[in-house]
């Protein structure tokens, strides 16, 4: 185990290397792209992106992986129906924790 | 004369409201961050501050276990860099949506918050992001992801595991959220998360893609090749109303 002023340079390397790829795109590219396919890509990516974090992470997210299933179902059918984002997460939250409980019960 | 102030409440406050979700689902995931600094013999303001200069949960957990490991401070930026470049294109994004005259100081800080949460909030957003609406969106998340650090440091115990597991949950709930609605109107954007869905089962799940792809370079490739086929193939809903407009 390093010592605390070691870490503080980990610490150091660590954020500046996280802000400097966060702030470079943002600082360099001030114009607005025309490129009909740069801007479709550009319109994909969140869904790309959280749809790859999400599967199969998720999965692993709680205690055990039955709760996570039924989590995930839950939130998959409000966003279906379009519910509001507040209400998607929370009723996923509840549903971990009641199948949880249920399987602490069934022991 | 236009009034010239530093912050738009009005904006500030929109943003404030859209990241209470996040905030929640910070605290959790910082508490159990907390949590495993704590084991891995890093003090509490160490945790507290790396999760303040940081604000990336998976690049957190690498970096705690390359400083338990001692890693080559170079080995720590290379695997920061994978791990966290997907921000870059996040950010990259994010540069089409600000708002008209954004300056430099702005973006500075726009960036410095630029985490998958509040983009993927701010993705959702169809107004342009000034500086306010995304000062509202980051600074609560901020102080949420740093506070839960520390408390799960320190206090580790007072949270029962069954309400941290519950609370894991949270910000995939999110994701689901931003994706699904705007799936169900407009189907390649479905297509569009079911590939990137496939390929990351795919990268997750067969030794051959899992032992070599490490999970920051995995949401890499699944972004682009979904992402691409997408640009390739299928025009954005608004293409599509400008198109309607235009005929």
């Amino acid at each position: 185990m390093p010592e605390n002023k070691n870490i503080m340079i980990y610490l150091l390397i660590m954020a500046l290397t996280t802000y400097a790829i966060r702030a470079i795109p943002l600082v360099l590219l001030r114009r607005e792209i025309k490129n009909i396919y740069v801007k479709r890509f550009l319109y994909y990516v969140p869904f790309a992106c959280l749809t790859a974090m999400t599967v199969p992470s998720v999965f692993f997210s709680t205690a055990n992986i039955l709760s996570a299933v039924i989590g995930f179902a839950v939130a998959m059918v409000l966003g279906l129906f379009r519910a509001n984002l507040p209400l998607t997460a929370t009723l996923a939250c509840v549903a971990v924790y009641v199948t949880d409980r249920i399987m602490d019960l069934a022991g | 004369m236009p009034q010239k102030h530093l912050i738009n409440f009005k904006e500030f406050k929109a943003g404030a409201l859209l990241s209470l979700p996040i905030c929640a689902g910070y605290f959790a995931v910082s508490f159990a961050l907390g949590i495993t600094a704590k084991d891995a013999g890093i003090n509490a303001p160490l945790a507290a501050l790396m999760s303040f200069t940081n604000l990336a949960s998976a690049g957190q957990f690498a970096g705690i276990t390359l400083i338990m490991a001692e890693a080559s401070f170079f080995e720590t930026f290379l695997t920061i860099l994978v791990i966290n470049m997907r921000y870059g294109l996040m950010s990259l994004t994010l540069t089409q949506k600000l708002a008209k005259g954004t300056g430099t100081i702005k973006r500075l800080l726009i960036a410095y918050g630029n985490t998958d949460e509040i983009f993927g909030v701010s993705s959702t957003r169809s107004e342009p992001l000034t500086g306010s609406f995304m000062a509202g969106l980051e600074i609560f998340p901020i102080l949420s992801w740093t506070a839960g650090t520390f408390i799960g440091s320190v206090a580790g115990n007072i949270l029962s595991e069954r309400i941290l597991s519950a609370l894991g949950i949270a910000l995939f709930g999110m994701f689901v959220s931003i994706v699904v609605p705007p799936a169900t109107k407009h189907r390649p954007t479905a297509i569009v998360a079911l590939i990137s869905m496939g390929l990351s089962l795919l990268m997750y799940f067969v030794p051959v893609f899992s032992e070599n792809i490490s999970s920051g370079f995995r949401v890499i490739i699944c972004t682009l090749t979904a992402a691409f086929v997408g640009a390739l193939f299928f025009p954005t809903p608004e293409e599509k109303k400008e198109a309607d407009q235009n005929a």
